[in-house]
């Protein structure tokens, strides 16, 4: 530390410019977000007459012109609620899934000897450059096939252990669980399964969490595979349901507003409950990969 | 002698117990699909099941459809607006934030990195109401600032730009978070001595921090071009569709129409091969550009 020390202390100027630049792009990021907070309050005449918080006649502040309104007819018109059971449901449901299959796959072709893992390890490399678009087509002719259209199966299955969530967990296995701990676990006659439960999976714990949580926000934002695999209205997730709100409340801004803030907010206060582990995850898989 | 022989059978059975549900579920769900594209592709289809083949058909319909190419062209706009509007801005903010002694660096970076969580559907949601006249934030600002028509018809005559702002907004932070990760492997006498040398900030920003991060770098680039190329929620979301005369439509809208509105599964096939080899050749691009520099 003492020794690398820069030779000239930044002065006052130094310490301050850079928030010159930082600040006001901060509040640029943040302005959407806020906007939509207090958008998602208004009523439809406030929308015309102020950019923030409502203002009365005479360009006063009246906070009291907020409204619940919003909120009240998008559960007891549009019947909101369930479609944020259904993104609960299938967001929770594919992180945990997704997590386990691919926190064994990466494990495995980290560290058990199988004549399989090599060619293995070139699939799921090749597979990180399969756009999503081109399987669009045949996915809905294959589950048209299956029968499973409309059919939640349909979601779930193609999502449960995507190439990049194997590669990410192979990595963090090289990087976090020792070959040493496995042997040893061997000579006392644990069982391979059960050595993969009960000593990596603990040491992947940090990766685990992170990779749950990319897992359950791209199935949470996920839009053109339930858009094309479901058809039932009440079996649509949010990013679905909200969308299609456009079409049929298109002029009423604060209902869509008031929608969109329900599908986002889960979603950031989840963020920044855990977004120590979260970003310190991403970076790590993502850097060092 | 043979205990160990044992060991290793238990572990490769072991070994292939855990991998089964990534091996079944990528062939069954990706390969079969992969394989089937490519005979949808070659085929003239009437809804899902019912094929014929057709040889180059849907390639040659594609390329002489000039709707493929105004979606071809709004993308590659798109595209473009990402790759020298947005990296360059992620890279200044990333290094301004690159000081240990910034106060408040973390909150900083939250704040960056978090619209990239609202998603693509949702940003569209927002931007819609945003970007609205009359009643969009962005008109009201601009009209009490610097006089802007309260109409100005961003989402009927100014898709790209306001897809381009929309996507700085949600994925800047993102780019950042990157840059700035690699930002702190870059050696600090280096850009020292370039100091004492004389070397101004831009100089030494271009000459020596440039090339220490290019690895990094070039695949962000990788990743944001293979992503901009896909574009479709954010203008599908928010202009209900694509626009006014198709200012809103791209690539992938172009194929999702093909295959779900026209029921044309062998048109959408074709259309996500070409967009696939695209995006391949980019990737393999980058990958040699990789190698070289690595050599």
């Amino acid at each position: 530390m003492a020794a690398g020390a820069p030779k000239q202390r930044p002065g006052v100027i130094g310490a301050i410019w850079p928030h010159l630049i930082l600040l006001p792009a901060s509040l640029v990021m943040l302005l959407p977000i806020a906007w939509l907070v207090v958008s998602a309050f208004k009523s439809a005449d406030d929308f015309f007459s102020s950019l923030f918080f409502p203002v009365d006649e005479t360009g006063a502040l009246a906070l009291d012109r907020l409204t619940l309104d919003n909120f009240r007819r998008l559960f007891d018109d549009v019947g909101i609620a369930s479609a944020i059971a259904n993104s609960f449901f299938l967001s929770c449901t594919l992180a945990i899934f997704a997590s386990l299959a691919c926190a064994a796959a990466g494990y495995a072709l980290a560290r058990l000897r199988f004549r399989g893992a090599a060619p293995l390890m070139v699939v799921t490399l090749a597979l990180l450059v399969v756009p999503p678009p081109l399987l669009l087509a045949p996915t809905y002719e294959l589950f048209h096939r299956l029968g499973l259209l409309d059919n939640y199966l349909a979601i779930l299955l193609p999502g449960l252990a995507p190439a990049f969530g194997v590669f990410l967990f192979r990595q963090a296995t090289i990087q976090s669980v020792p070959r040493e701990l496995l042997e040893a676990a061997r000579i006392d006659g644990m069982g391979e399964i059960g050595i993969f439960a009960n000593i990596a999976l603990p040491l992947l714990r940090p990766m685990v969490g992170a990779f749950a949580m990319i897992t359950f926000l791209m199935m949470w934002n996920n839009f053109i595979v339930p858009q094309v695999l479901l058809h039932s209205p009440e079996k649509m997730p949010l990013a679905v349901a909200v969308a299609n709100m456009k079409g049929v409340y298109y002029q009423d801004y604060g209902m869509q507003m008031a929608a969109t803030l329900l599908s986002v907010a889960p979603v950031l206060v989840l963020f920044l409950m855990l977004q120590r582990d979260f970003v310190s995850g991403l970076a790590s898989g993502a850097v060092k990969g | 002698m043979k205990t160990s022989a044992h060991i290793h059978r238990r572990e490769r059975r072991a070994a292939w117990a855990l991998v089964a549900p990534f091996a079944i579920v990528t062939a069954v769900f990706i390969f079969y699909p992969l394989y089937r594209s490519i005979v949808l592709a070659f085929s003239q289809t009437f809804g899902p099941g019912a094929t014929e083949p057709a040889g180059w058909l849907n390639f040659r319909m594609t390329l002489t459809d000039p709707l493929f190419w105004v979606a071809l062209r709004n993308t590659a706009l798109f595209t473009l607006g990402s790759l020298f509007i947005q990296l360059p801005l992620a890279l200044i903010l990333a290094s301004f934030l690159n000081r240990p002694d910034l106060r408040g660096r973390t909150v900083y970076r939250l704040v960056m990195f978090m619209p990239q969580l609202v998603g693509l559907v949702f940003a569209a949601m927002i931007g819609g109401v945003f970007f609205a006249k009359r009643v969009g934030a962005v008109n009201q600002i601009l009209h009490a600032t610097i006089g802007l028509d309260l109409d100005f018809p961003w989402l009927d005559q100014h898709v790209t730009i306001s897809l381009i702002l929309i996507a700085l907004w949600l994925y800047v932070g993102f780019n950042m978070v990157y840059f700035l990760a690699a930002l702190q492997t870059v050696d600090r006498s280096l850009v020292e001595a370039a100091r004492i040398d004389g070397a101004n900030p831009a100089q030494r920003f271009i000459h020596v921090v440039i090339p220490s991060i290019r690895p990094v770098l070039t695949f962000v680039v990788l990743l944001s071009f293979i992503g901009s190329m896909q574009l479709f929620e954010l203008p599908y979301v928010m202009l209900n569709g694509a626009g006014t005369e198709n200012r809103g439509l791209t690539v992938v809208m172009y194929l999702y129409q093909q295959a779900f509105v026209a029921g044309d599964l062998g048109m959408a096939s074709a259309v996500g091969w070409l967009l696939g080899l695209a995006l391949i050749a980019a990737a393999a691009l980058q990958m040699l550009v990789a190698r070289k520099e690595a050599a």
